[in-house]
């Protein structure tokens, strides 16, 4: 029997665990979190249980169906509290894996090996700096969404949504539902980038129809509740004395720069900020696999990547939403299990509908370069060293560099303890970096995860490399 | 403020919530069962309880687990990322304050 290992239960890992057990190979899934359902089916943990968990989510059912499914299968394991650090593919595919609570120290260590594996392990929300951005109050959008479903906690009473792209508007609906009033989400995509992302070719979207109605139900629920939708405008700063207490809007022109004279000024506690994802890539680096120069894993249409044994699917492979990631999810357990071609059915034809939904959503929300004009140079870049924008390019000039490497080194920028998850992107393209030329990104860590020295020093047997 | 929804009123009908209790700092603070530990401060109205070398206070900013804003010292260990751990009755906690006491270091203001 083949033996599957499937890294990250949200839609995408669930949806390929049980694709791989229907296969008839075992499997082993694991998530870093305690419970099922990733950052999309965040949900209150069993210590906490609620009767009606399905009104703070699409697709609930689904997520029932699958859990439900997944727990009677004999053939899959389900680890969770497991943190993969490292994985390594030298002769069959293995993961390194700390068992236990977060960051505890004395974690269980085990090594798994299996004969494929797939890496589902998502992406979280990128946040471009603004001055005050560092302020407590100011979150990430993903924040206030995850707190919101997994802790029902409003993360402010008065609250700004902004940003950019189509996950603002479901953060609005869960920040409202908390019981925080949502002033407004200001969406830094205008008017005509939205119509030129998501208005052509309309059939395109057949696949992805039910999407639509999601987005009506936002809309609907954003009128109910007054909540202003305003397309063309950023936060350009947050203020206040110790944390948020007021944030300036402003509109933007096409490529993002803020218009002169059209600032305004309103009083809140809370700022939730998100202008798109990045994909967690520290799993598929640490495999081998090949990224493209869209900064995604490259995979083939049965979700491979570049390394013999190892399959990705969900957000690593494109910003596509639940759809993609479900149908990615199950062509990849599919496949990594042995499973024929012919058994996947309607799974490619999905697959390519929702891949158009990600090109929709960069092409009428995708950063534009004119966003660097909000920034000042006290204006806080890398949040964990403390590196302000003017610094950074006063050393950048001062060196005549555009190396990240070299940057890095010279202005700590991106050294600190998030190992640059958070300013990476940011500071390559502040310093005109090059990250197409392989070993000059922000995307390579050497541990997949924090591990304690001494857990490190604790194990059996060193790993290739460590 | 952050607050959190009241377990009576919400909507998605929460289970009557199991408090527990913690210490952070030395000083005693309830919470419920199944947060947590920054849901625990969250749901106070505390969103700052680390401060930076540059004396700036910070808290969650991420939510998960990724941008280590929220780390403190739980039960003796260092950098623990209270927006992934969830909250054990007795944990205690430590928040850090890293101000740079030493005039040498430069202004990061």
């Amino acid at each position: 029997m083949r033996h599957v290992l499937v890294i990250g239960a949200g839609p995408a890992g669930l949806a390929a665990a049980l694709a791989a057990s229907d296969a008839g190979a075992s499997v082993t899934l694991l998530d870093a979190g305690d419970g099922l359902g990733g950052q999309y089916w965040r949900h209150l943990p069993p210590q906490r249980p609620s009767r009606r968990e399905s009104r703070l989510h699409h697709g609930w059912a689904a997520f029932e169906r699958l859990q439900g499914r997944i727990g009677r299968a004999d053939a899959i394991e389900v680890l969770t509290e497991a943190q993969v650090w490292a994985i390594e593919t030298a002769d069959a595919v293995t993961a390194q894996v700390l068992l236990g609570p977060t960051d505890a120290a004395g974690r269980e260590a085990r090594a798994l090996t299996a004969d494929a594996i797939v890496l589902a392990p998502g992406a979280h929300d990128r946040t471009l700096p603004f001055p005050g951005w560092h302020l407590p109050g100011v979150f990430s959008a993903g924040a206030a969404q995850a707190l919101a479903k997994g802790e029902r906690i409003a993360v402010g009473r008065r609250a700004v949504v902004a940003g950019a792209g189509p996950f603002l508007l479901p953060v609005a609906q869960s920040l409202t539902a908390a019981g925080a009033t949502v002033l407004g989400v200001f969406e830094a995509a205008r008017p005509r980038a939205l119509a030129r992302g998501w208005l052509p070719k309309p059939w395109k979207l057949l696949g992805t129809a039910h999407k639509g109605r999601e987005l009506a139900g936002y809309l609907a629920h954003h009128l109910a509740h007054r909540v202003p939708y305003r397309p063309g405008r950023a936060v350009v700063e947050a203020r206040g004395d110790g944390r948020v207490e007021e944030v300036v809007i402003a509109r933007l022109d096409a490529d993002w720069a803020p218009v002169p004279g059209t600032e305004r000024t309103l009083a809140a506690d809370a700022v939730c900020v998100s202008h798109g994802f990045t994909p967690r890539l520290e799993l598929p680096i640490a495999a081998g696999c090949e990224i493209g120069p869209d900064r995604f894993v490259r995979v083939d249409p049965d979700q491979r990547t570049s390394v013999e044994g190892v399959y990705a699917a969900g957000e690593i492979t494109g910003i596509g939403g639940v759809d993609a990631a479900l149908v990615e999810g199950r062509i990849a357990g599919h496949r990594a299990a042995g499973g024929d071609r012919s058994a996947m059915g309607s799974a490619p034809r999905r697959a390519r509908a929702a891949a158009e939904l990600t090109r929709r959503i960069e092409a009428a929300h995708g950063i534009r370069p004119g966003w660097t004009s909000w920034l000042r140079d006290d204006t806080v870049v890398c949040r964990c060293e403390e590196v302000p924008y003017g610094r950074l390019r006063a050393v950048a000039a001062a060196t005549e560099q555009r190396s990240l490497r070299s940057v890095k080194l010279t202005t700590r920028a991106g050294l600190g303890i998030c190992q640059a998850r958070m300013c990476g992107r940011t500071v390559e393209s502040l310093i005109g970096a090059d990250p197409s030329s392989g070993a000059d990104t922000s995307d390579r860590r050497p541990l997949a995860a924090p591990v304690r020295l001494g857990d490190l020093a604790g194990l059996p047997t060193a790993p290739d490399g460590a | 403020m952050s607050a959190i929804v009241p377990w009576e009123s919400d909507p998605i009908r929460p289970a009557e919530p199991r408090p527990l209790r913690i210490s952070v700092d030395g000083a005693p603070v309830e919470g419920l069962r199944g947060q947590s530990i920054a849901g625990v401060l969250l749901a106070r109205g505390e969103t700052a309880w680390r401060t930076t070398v540059a004396g700036r206070r910070r808290g969650v900013f991420c939510g998960i687990g990724v941008c280590f804003e929220c780390v403190a010292t739980v039960n003796g260990e260092s950098d623990v990322r209270l927006c992934l751990r969830r909250v054990q009755d007795g944990d205690v906690v430590e928040t850090r304050d890293d101000t740079a006491q030493d005039d040498t270091v430069e202004d990061r203001s």
